[in-house]
């Protein structure tokens, strides 16, 4: 038996408003353990909710950047559960009617284009944070309670897990344009469960699935719904059935680790929050905040292509992530080259940023250095090797490249002379390699220049070396 | 649909995180039973084309500016817990 | 003669002619609470030292002072938050609550007006009763007889003021439970209509119902109280944004043409004959000053009570769900585990009718429930809200009793929840409607308790129900009935 996997995901994402959601708190990540909370977020007796209107702006812009429809008439309702992190033991969200809904996303795999619908988008309020320590105890600290939160569902449009790593990268790509949210998994500003359920080709009906939990990257959301995908193939053909659980996925085993077996569906009590009033949100705000959201990866992409004449995967690769399209708009505006501007982002910079597991924003490297570099490429200040040795200066301690250049004297030499008199010399102690070039062996030439460049530390321009050691060679 | 059962009251009270002794279960079935009854009343009422009231006032989009403001003292939001270790709530753990 | 006996006006007046201290006020309240509370156990929790000392620092800068309420000693219910000052709301579970941090708005407001606190003052637990006989820490006692109820939820805040061991007092109102016990004290009480006053600081019991108002011995100074903690806040979403009248303006006006209409189902059977007689005996006394009075019907009365339990006991379960044992409050030492943690701390914290709405609420929310028992409640508020708006279509004030019958006996009605709820029958719809509701002493039973008239409003109609209040205490003399207690005997 042959089966169709389904896959629909659950993900939450932080806006990064100045205040907290329904308290004047600092909003930020990373201050000491309950420092940035006021009676409100503590949950204590009388204190009452306020809405940010911030919160409700970003919420739209996620929304509207998603496709979403947006809704006129919304509301929030209590969604009640005890937990230590959950200080009110209810959670302020929205049940029945969320600010977006039936939005969607296109995405690629190996070529394909496929749209991803996304079911609802709503706004609530994020949790404290328990961390479990093994002495019995568990320690609460409340700085993100109430942090703005918009959970994303997604409609089980994804077959794959290759699929479902794809609408992940596209939705913070997107989330990440929009400005409303830094979208950084490893600080707990974007977080995803994902739903997943397996059943026979042409079947109709949707099997049970599984709920996954505790994925702390794209690609352990990845490999954890492989994991599954083959646990429950094995199940299912052993006859077997598939209960309703709750997995986690261990990053050290790599498999997915039953947490609970849900009986029946949790019983939320949701009721409408009779300490915030209703929102309406009519036309007017709905156009003041879609004419505030900037060009989507899409679009940009689109024109760099059309505009720019980029190569497709170039335009890919530069706008899949918003600092580096920025950085590279940031460089051709400031009279570089479209071509080796675009190179450079996807050669050496990614390259960099990759070995140094390091964001765009942490690099020394400015926009204005690396355009500032690629001009002394193209009036031949310097040599594209030369160019190296510059940016990774650059790179690491930042500074301007002109004087990079000159400090280290790294100046290409192109004055006929100077060059003329070292390949003169080179060519009298490399008699045989001119009888091998005029013999017709290319190569001989090739080493020759690779002389000359040693000689002069790589300063040498190339095009000129090249003519020089020609010219001469044929007046022997 | 007024009955209610004793196994009902002991899941509301797990929902509600209330430990009830058996004894407690019989007097609790019997007077939400008793209020839950009288609750009967309100179906006499057609209600099918009635809005319901969450609040009796029209009010709309309330809202404040994201403008952060100190509030509390940091060092006093620990000063009722029951129980505290290193600037953090501490609570026995889920499992004993 | 208290000093107590004076108006608002008379005692600033005494007060810049340095006749009185401040001083003299707030020792004034200690020693008649050393006298009477004995009886009356109106207080959980004294402010003596804090008090005693503000009263000094307001002596020595009186002269600049142009508020009505300066240096006046005042109770608060003990379920307004009150930073730096003990707040347990009755419950066992807050016993150890000694300082929440910040200050609800009309305390923070009264403090600004340089009133003196004198105490907390008792309740039913979590404001969740009609007898005090749910306060966790003892029954307040009626200062008219003590083998008596005060009423409730706000029973010691009325008691109090009866007892004149404070000048004045806030209570709170869900379904009456200002109006209640101070119709069962014999005092002024006011439930504004909901909006006009913050709830910010008020412990919640059901967000879409509570309203904080004054209970005082005259209107008059109920009009001044009020004025003093209205106002748009904006740290309470549901706070209307309105104009604010100068309630005093009201006072002086006449009756003379106001159009009130009474409920026939306002006094229909359970309600006492003694209780009847003196409302028709209050008709009397408007008809005498030029008002009409005309029977009307507000057809869904008897569907209000229960109504308000499935909607205030819905809300309830979750407002009183934060108290888990984490933050702040009483963790039972028992627990060993999480799940213990929540469960005992929260069985051992409360008493038996909160765990009852509890449960009630939690039924009522519960998956499969909802609609029939939740949203149907919510949908007959529409109803009952609905009837009021019609019948304020033609009338400036709907009149009627307060409560059914006057105090009942203390341990009377305790084991037997329905009928207790009933006891909120005439009170509760004007909570779901959200108007303002006014109780003003009307007579006395045959056993010397007494009776409360109730005035209700339109919304934010304040004034035509303090006018009509004050003309009709002008014209008789209940409110200068003084219980005996103490040395007063």
């Amino acid at each position: 038996m042959n089966f169709e996997t389904i896959i629909g995901l659950e993900v939450h994402v932080e806006l990064k408003t100045n205040s907290k959601i329904f308290s004047p708190s600092d909003n930020h990540f990373g201050a000491e353990p309950n420092s940035n909370v006021n009676p409100i977020d503590l949950g204590y007796p009388g204190v009452l909710p306020v809405l940010n209107e911030e919160a409700v702006n970003f919420a739209m812009k996620a929304a509207m950047a998603l496709n979403c429809e947006i809704a006129t008439d919304t509301k929030f309702d209590r969604k009640n559960y005890f937990y230590p992190d959950n200080p009110k033991a209810y959670q302020i969200s929205q049940f029945d009617q969320p600010i977006g809904e039936h939005g969607s996303i296109e995405i690629e795999v190996e070529g394909k284009k496929k749209t991803i619908g996304i079911t609802r988008l709503h706004l609530e309020e994020d949790a404290g944070k328990l961390t479990h320590s093994n002495d019995g105890y568990s320690l609460v600290d409340y700085n993100r309670q109430g942090t703005p939160l918009i959970e994303i569902v997604s409609e089980p449009d994804l077959r794959s897990p290759a699929e479902a790593y794809a609408y992940l990268e596209k939705l913070k790509n997107i989330i990440q344009y929009t400005g409303v949210s830094d979208c950084k998994m490893e600080e707990g500003s974007l977080r995803c469960d994902a739903n997943i359920s397996l059943r026979p080709i042409g079947q109709e009906e949707f099997g049970v699935k599984a709920e996954l939990k505790n994925l702390n990257s794209f690609s352990f959301v990845q490999k954890g719904l492989e994991f599954e995908e083959v646990r429950q193939q094995k199940v299912l053909l052993s006859g077997g059935e598939i209960l309703q659980e709750t997995r986690r996925y261990d990053e050290q085993t790599k498999e997915t680790i039953l947490m609970r077996v849900k009986e029946g569906s949790d019983d939320y009590r949701y009721f409408p929050e009779p300490d915030l009033v209703p929102l309406y949100i009519d036309e007017a705000w709905k156009e003041r905040i879609r004419s505030e959201i900037p060009e989507l990866p899409d679009v940009r992409k689109e024109r760099y292509i059309s505009e720019l004449d980029l190569p497709a995967y170039d335009a890919m690769v530069l706008t899949s992530t918003k600092e580096m399209s920025d950085f590279f708009e940031a460089t051709i505006a400031q009279g570089a080259d479209v071509k080796q501007a675009s190179n450079w982002l996807m050669g050496e910079v990614s390259a960099y940023m990759n070995k140094q597991q390091k964001e765009l924003e942490d690099l020394a490297l400015t926009s204005d250095g690396l355009a500032k570099m690629i001009k002394l490429i193209e009036d031949g200040t310097i040599s594209s090797k030369i160019a190296k040795k510059v940016f990774a200066e650059l790179v690491e301690k930042g500074g301007d490249p002109e004087k990079i250049v000159k400090d280290k004297g790294l100046v290409q030499i192109s004055d006929e002379g100077q060059l003329k008199e070292i390949i003169t010399a080179i060519l009298d102690q490399n008699e045989q390699s001119i009888v091998d070039y005029k013999n017709g062996k290319d190569r001989a030439l090739g080493f020759l220049v690779g002389q000359v460049m040693k000689q002069t530390k790589g300063q040498a321009n190339p095009p000129m070396v090249n003519k020089i050691i020609i010219e001469e060679m044929e007046k022997r | 649909m007024s009955e209610i059962s004793k196994e009902q009251v002991k899941h509301v009270a797990h929902l509600a995180r209330l430990a009830i002794t058996e004894e407690e279960v019989e007097k609790m079935t019997k007077q939400l039973g008793d209020i839950i009854e009288y609750a009967e009343l309100l179906n006499d009422l057609d209600t099918e084309n009635v809005e319901p009231t969450t609040h009796v006032l029209n009010l709309k989009n309330v809202m404040r500016k994201d403008n952060p403001r100190e509030w509390i003292n940091k060092e006093d939001a620990l000063n009722n817990a029951p129980d505290k270790k290193d600037g953090q709530f501490r609570v026995p753990s889920i499992l004993e | 003669m208290s000093l107590f006996d004076y108006t608002l006006k008379e005692l600033q007046d005494k007060l810049h002619k340095k006749e009185i201290t401040v001083s003299d006020l707030v020792s004034e309240s200690y020693n008649r609470i050393q006298e009477v509370d004995g009886q009356v156990k109106a207080f959980l929790t004294l402010n003596e030292d804090a008090a005693k000392a503000k009263a000094k620092e307001l002596d020595q800068q009186q002269e600049s002072s142009n508020s009505i309420l300066f240096g006046v000693p005042l109770g608060l219910k003990d379920n307004l938050v009150t930073k730096g000052l003990r707040t347990t709301c009755a419950s066992q579970f807050l016993s150890n609550f000694d300082d929440p941090l910040y200050n609800a708005t009309v305390v923070q407001k009264l403090q600004d007006e340089n009133t003196v606190t004198i105490g907390k003052l008792n309740m039913d637990e979590f404001a969740m009763g009609s007898s005090n006989e749910n306060s966790s820490y003892f029954t307040t006692r009626n200062p008219w007889n003590t083998d008596y109820v005060p009423g409730g939820s706000s029973g010691g805040s009325a008691a109090a003021v009866a007892a004149k061991e404070v000048f004045f007092s806030l209570g709170s109102d869900t379904g009456g439970s200002i109006r209640q016990p101070a119709a069962f004290c014999g005092v002024v009480g006011l439930k504004p209509t909901y909006g006009l006053v913050s709830r910010f600081g008020l412990v919640a019991f059901a967000s879409s119902l509570d309203q904080i108002g004054p209970l005082t011995r005259t209107v008059e100074d109920n009009a001044h109280l009020l004025q003093a903690i209205v106002g748009h806040d904006q740290m309470d979403s549901t706070s209307a944004n309105v104009e604010i009248p100068n309630y005093t303006d009201a006072l002086s006006e006449d009756v003379k043409g106001l159009k009130i209409a009474v409920p026939s189902e306002y006094l229909q059977e359970g309600v006492a004959p003694e209780v009847k007689e003196a409302v028709l005996r209050a008709l009397k006394v408007y008809e005498s000053l030029g008002a009409t009075w005309e029977e009307v019907s507000l057809p869904h009365s008897k569907y209000a009570v229960a109504a308000y339990y499935l909607l205030s006991s819905s809300e309830a379960s979750a407002n009183l769900a934060r108290f888990d044992g984490v933050r702040y409050g009483v963790r039972s030492e028992k627990a060993e585990n999480m799940l213990d943690m929540f469960k005992l701390s929260r069985s051992e914290g409360f008493g038996d009718e909160v765990k009852r709405r509890i449960m009630l609420g939690t039924f009522a929310l519960s998956s499969g429930y909802y609609d029939a028992y939740y949203k149907k409640a919510q949908k007959v508020r529409t109803l009952i809200k609905n009837d009021f708006d019609k019948v304020f279509e033609d009338y400036d004030v709907i009149v009627g009793p307060t409560t059914p019958t006057p105090a009942f006996k203390v341990g009377e009605k305790i084991d037997d929840p329905l009928t207790m709820y009933a006891n909120d029958i005439l009170t509760i719809p004007v909570n779901l409607a959200g108007v303002p509701g006014m109780s003003i002493p009307c007579g006395f039973s045959s056993e010397g308790l007494p009776i409360g008239l109730q005035l209700i409003g339109k919304h934010f109609d304040e004034s035509t129900l303090y006018r009509a209040a004050y003309a009709f205490e002008k014209a008789t003399d209940h409110h200068k009935k003084q219980p005996a207690l103490g040395g007063d005997r």
